[in-house]
């Protein structure tokens, strides 16, 4: 795969993982279970958007094409969002969304620092900003994971089924695509192997303090990095780009 | 002391302008009429992310998107701050709370309409937080020190949401026709509700003699509306909307516009709860409060166990 291409969809992907996980983190605005956690929630949803306008634009000017972080967002159909599955689940519980998060913050942390120390400048300077609030997401996810693991006896048991429900859609995070081979090989990218040794770290040192248990690695789930996703993606973006696509070209 | 010498006392500092402190003497009904309003207040905040908040996921773009967010995510921040001005009365959060969920206690009527298109976002922020604004900047300067000083930072937020929604009417207004119409037809469902927000007539405000002598409020309700029409019928000119309003027109001898009749039963129908949204609210409130039971309670769980951790 050309250089150029492959950093293409390595950077609509960061665009994409951060742009569909704060979407479904901002579904909870109005009905988290305190007001202190919609606006926990709330704030993370808004770095997670910052991230994507970010990594969007940079995506659409690698690309060349004059796409904006809005064409990008608003105008691409499912089978060309490159986002990890585990970013598209459902909000589903609060066990759940804080599950998913730990799960993704404890990913996204280390990948993020790792990607301030890349050759490629403006990528480096992304991550630059989105390591400070990938560190208050991972805390934020781990403290509640502690909780409720660590809380009542149906805290528990809804963390644990979260964590257990969870476990397939880990793999694809640390499973590179030939887009991100292409990139490590060149030395942009950090080897995904190296990120999955600090997140393993980071699941048990969190999972151990929450009293539950590592599930055991099964069949992973693939695809979303290929554009094929789970069947709630669609709806996402029927509800996402229903303006841009109703009234086409017009301005908002 | 007697009760009527600190009765006189507390209304002479009220009259030099002076704040009251929690820890002040003040009257039985001056505290309960506070804890009412800013109570009501609290729980406007907190419904009004509802109607609002129902077009976070549709935004039209990236960067309306992040506005409304962090808009509805200050207007959660504004509840917080009430609910604080309020426990400083001595009102306990999880009661009010209470009152909220089971339909005892008020919030403003306005959020009980629905935002049936984006354009309503817009005129949310033009309209409905500008009739809010008027009414806050007055409290700005209300007798109740945590209240006013609460009120202090909220108006600068809400200043801020309210120019946000005029400049998305503004693109709405100048852009497609589509886009003209959706403007137009949100102005029109908006405008009488924010009206109706400064409350009944003076001569029909059951609190109001009293919170002015006290000076929780400082201006009328009446005083307030026209004060909002003439400052928002020259915007609706700027946008080339038509405010829905047949007897609206400037008076150049009281220097204010004149206008229509309030549908009071209208009004009056919301307030006991046949709004169109009155039921959805108060669902949608309960259900996140129901549902989030389990995560505050493995919250307290864990902290009891940390203290106990911690001791031994």
């Amino acid at each position: 795969m050309e250089r150029s291409e492959a950093l293409f969809r390595t950077v609509l992907r960061l665009g994409d993982n951060s742009l569909v996980l704060g979407h479904r983190l901002s579904e909870w605005c109005g009905h988290g279970p305190q007001l202190e956690e919609d606006i926990a929630q709330a704030n993370i949803a808004l770095d997670l958007l910052g991230q994507a306008r970010n990594y969007l634009t940079y995506a659409g000017e690698i690309e060349g094409k004059g796409r904006t972080e809005d064409d990008l967002a608003y105008l691409r159909t499912e089978r060309q969002f490159l986002n990890v599955k585990l970013a598209e689940l459902p909000k589903g519980d609060y066990a759940h969304t804080i599950a998913r998060s730990f799960l993704f913050d404890a990913f996204h942390l280390p990948l993020q620092q790792a990607l301030t120390k890349s050759p490629d400048e403006r990528l480096a300077g992304i991550a630059g900003k989105a390591v400070k609030e990938a560190t208050y997401h991972l805390r934020h996810s781990s403290e509640w994971l502690v909780r409720f693991g660590d809380g009542t006896e149906e805290s528990h048991r809804r963390a644990q089924a979260a964590i257990d429900g969870l476990w397939m859609y880990t793999g694809e995070l640390f499973a590179p695509d030939e887009a991100e081979r292409t990139l490590i090989e060149a030395g942009i990218l950090p080897d995904l192997a190296s990120i999955k040794a600090e997140w393993d770290a980071t699941v048990a040192r969190v999972l151990a303090e929450a009293t539950l248990v590592r599930p055991a690695d099964g069949w992973m789930a693939r695809g979303g990095k290929d554009g094929q996703h789970t069947e709630h993606l669609g709806f996402l973006l029927a509800e996402l780009q229903y303006l841009p696509r109703a009234f086409p070209g017009a301005q908002w | 002391m007697d009760e009527k010498q600190l009765e006189a006392g507390f209304q002479a500092k009220v009259d030099a302008e002076q704040k009251i402190e929690p820890k002040d003497w003040m009257p039985a009904d001056y505290r309960k009429n506070l804890v009412r309003q800013i109570s009501q207040h609290a729980h406007s905040e907190i419904v009004g992310m509802l109607p609002e908040g129902n077009w976070i996921t549709r935004a039209p773009n990236l960067r309306r998107k992040t506005v409304l967010l962090a808009k509805v995510q200050d207007e959660a921040g504004h509840g917080l701050y009430l609910y604080s001005a309020a426990e400083s009365l001595g009102a306990a959060r999880a009661d009010l709370n209470d009152q909220l969920l089971t339909g005892k206690a008020k919030y403003s009527s306005i959020f009980n309409y629905p935002t049936l298109t984006w354009a309503d976002i817009g005129a949310v922020g033009w309209l409905v937080d500008g009739a809010a604004i008027m009414n806050q900047v007055m409290l700005c300067r209300t007798s109740y020190g945590p209240y006013a000083r609460a009120m202090v930072r909220i108006c600068k937020e809400e200043s801020f949401h309210q120019r946000q929604g005029y400049e998305i009417m503004c693109v709405l207004a100048k852009g497609t026709p589509e886009q003209r119409e959706m403007a137009q037809d949100a102005l029109d469902r908006w405008w009488w509700p924010s009206l109706m927000m400064f409350g009944p007539s003076d001569a029909n405000s059951p609190h109001s003699a009293q919170s002015m002598k006290w000076k929780i409020k400082r201006q009328s309700n009446d005083e307030l509306r026209q004060t909002f029409i003439d400052r928002t019928v020259p915007q609706a000119d700027f946008l080339g909307l038509r405010i829905p309003d047949d007897k609206l027109k400037w008076n150049e001898a009281t220097k204010h516009y004149d206008w229509g009749e309030i549908d009071w039963t209208e009004f009056n129908e919301i307030l006991k709860g046949n709004g169109p949204c009155n039921k959805e609210r108060l669902e949608a409130r309960n259900k996140a409060h129901d549902e989030g039971r389990w995560v505050r309670e493995a919250a307290l769980a864990h902290a009891a166990k940390q203290a106990k951790k911690q001791a031994a």
